[in-house]
């Protein structure tokens, strides 16, 4: 049984308390040539609650993760994180959020373990090789972690996916349907890591209406770049976010 | 420091992996000087033919090697992984041209000696401490340039046209200082005047890209 290394006390002394916005957005807009991916952006999200982001193809959700994880910069508007203002201090924000993308981001010909390795290194995690072990027997990737990534089932690597994304216990993960590629048990393998009971903030796009009102505090629902929701999770009803995507049944 | 390691140490352990670079630029080098042996219909070359059938041959082949250099990057996401890690971006610049540093001096510990049995008589092996430090010189012109060039070039849909048209015209110099101090040193008999002028402006060169790619590669990778 791999055992967690301990946390940092000094990453635990910079963390925000409940009461503070980890992530807000005001007035943020983001063009690809003439097209706004986003059009006057404008959200508030409460250090360890959850943002689930809906919205059809194209409605700007995954232009907003990547502008949160210091990817993208806005053209207009604020963008906040952690009490940091991006992309001016993009480098105090980075060691402290965590991005789950469409791909994994792992490289083809490492194996998970070396993969991870080389994560930990660029993040300078302390106890590596005991924090990745621990990473790859909860996510029950341990007898498969030596294998190349392009041995194993898009599921698979997504789980590593997982690991990487959460190596360097980021207070803020932003999360592209995580569950994507996942049987059920590998789902529910994940979810300390990754679910509500990570206990972190964060941003979680899918398609999944009802497990993403399950799973959120709050919902943002985007169409064509623009906020057209924006409550309370508990105040929505699936149909109510089936609309975005042009479902009126 | 920490970070340039890391990143160059994963790309030597994927490219010792894969074999996709080096070996494809030894092939390339060794074609070429065939090609050459017999397209000149010459046994033996010296002086500024030698030296300009080598730089020719590895320049060119350095470009496989350069247009592969960010290929993982991009089509693994790597990109994403590495920009978004608390390191200073710079340090990408740094790894990979360490990394096609040692490609191409793996290159040239094939193509060397292939070069000499093809078309070198007598004397190369004494002129190789010498040639050895122009190499060097060249290398890490190569290597800074082409570093700088190929993170542009990968982002584009046209790299492998896009590459050669940016490199070529900046590597220019390196070709120049390096072909004329290696002519002295393939030259019968072996000679080591000028030499030196030669090198110095190798090293000029390294210091003045070497400093452009830092400056600017920052803003290469901004989005």
């Amino acid at each position: 049984m791999a055992v967690e290394p301990a946390t940092d006390p000094a990453r635990d002394a910079e963390r925000l308390s409940p009461a503070e916005d980890a992530i807000t957005l005001a007035g943020v807009v983001r063009r690809y040539g003439e097209r706004a991916a986003l059009h006057n952006v404008s959200l508030r999200v409460r250090a360890g609650t959850t943002l689930a982001v809906f919205g059809p193809n194209g409605a700007g959700k995954t232009t907003l993760l990547r502008m949160l994880a210091t990817l993208l910069v806005p053209h207009e508007g604020e963008v906040t994180v952690l009490g940091h203002r991006l992309p001016r201090d993009a480098h105090l924000v980075r060691p402290r959020i965590g991005l789950l993308a469409h791909d994994p981001l792992l490289y083809h010909d490492l194996s998970a373990r070396e993969n991870l390795r080389f994560y930990a290194r660029l993040y300078d995690v302390p106890e590596a090789d005991a924090r990745i072990a621990h990473l790859l027997e909860t996510t029950g990737m341990t007898a498969r972690a030596d294998e190349p990534v392009r041995n194993l089932s898009r599921g698979m690597a997504q789980r590593i996916g997982i690991c990487r994304a959460v190596l360097h216990r980021p207070e803020v993960v932003l999360l592209d349907e995580p569950r994507a590629h996942l049987d059920p048990e590998a789902a529910a393998m994940a979810e300390p890591l990754i679910g509500a009971a990570a206990g972190v903030t964060r941003v979680l796009v899918t398609h999944e209406i009802e497990h993403g009102l399950t799973e959120a505090d709050r919902v943002l629902g985007l169409r064509d770049g623009a906020v057209l929701i924006d409550a309370p999770a508990a105040q929505l009803d699936a149909s109510q976010v089936r609309r975005l995507y042009g479902v009126t049944a | 420091m920490r970070a340039i390691a890391a990143i160059a140490r994963k790309d030597l352990l994927v490219e010792l992996r894969t074999k996709e670079s080096v070996p494809a630029m030894a092939l390339f080098a060794v074609t070429t000087f065939v090609i050459f042996h017999f397209g000149l219909d010459r046994d033996r070359l010296e002086g500024e033919l030698a030296a300009g059938v080598l730089w020719v041959t590895l320049l060119f082949a350095a470009i496989l090697g350069i247009n592969r250099l960010f290929v993982a990057e991009r089509e693994q996401g790597g990109f994403d992984g590495i920009l978004m890690a608390p390191i200073e971006r710079t340090s990408l610049l740094l790894a990979k041209a360490g990394a096609l540093l040692v490609y191409l001096v793996a290159l040239e510990l094939i193509a060397l000696p292939v070069f000499a049995l093809f078309f070198i008589e007598e004397g190369f092996w004494e002129a190789v401490p010498r040639l050895a430090a122009v190499i060097l010189l060249a290398d890490l012109g190569l290597a800074f340039v082409g570093a700088m060039l190929a993170s542009i070039a990968v982002h584009t849909r046209a790299r492998d046209l896009l590459l050669p048209i940016l490199l070529l015209p900046l590597t220019v110099p390196v070709v120049i200082g390096a072909a004329a101090a290696t002519k002295p040193l393939l030259s019968v008999p072996l000679e080591t005047s000028g030499v030196g002028k030669w090198l110095a402006v190798l090293a000029l060169y390294d210091l003045v890209f070497g400093l452009l790619a830092y400056a600017v590669f920052d803003f290469l990778m901004e989005d």
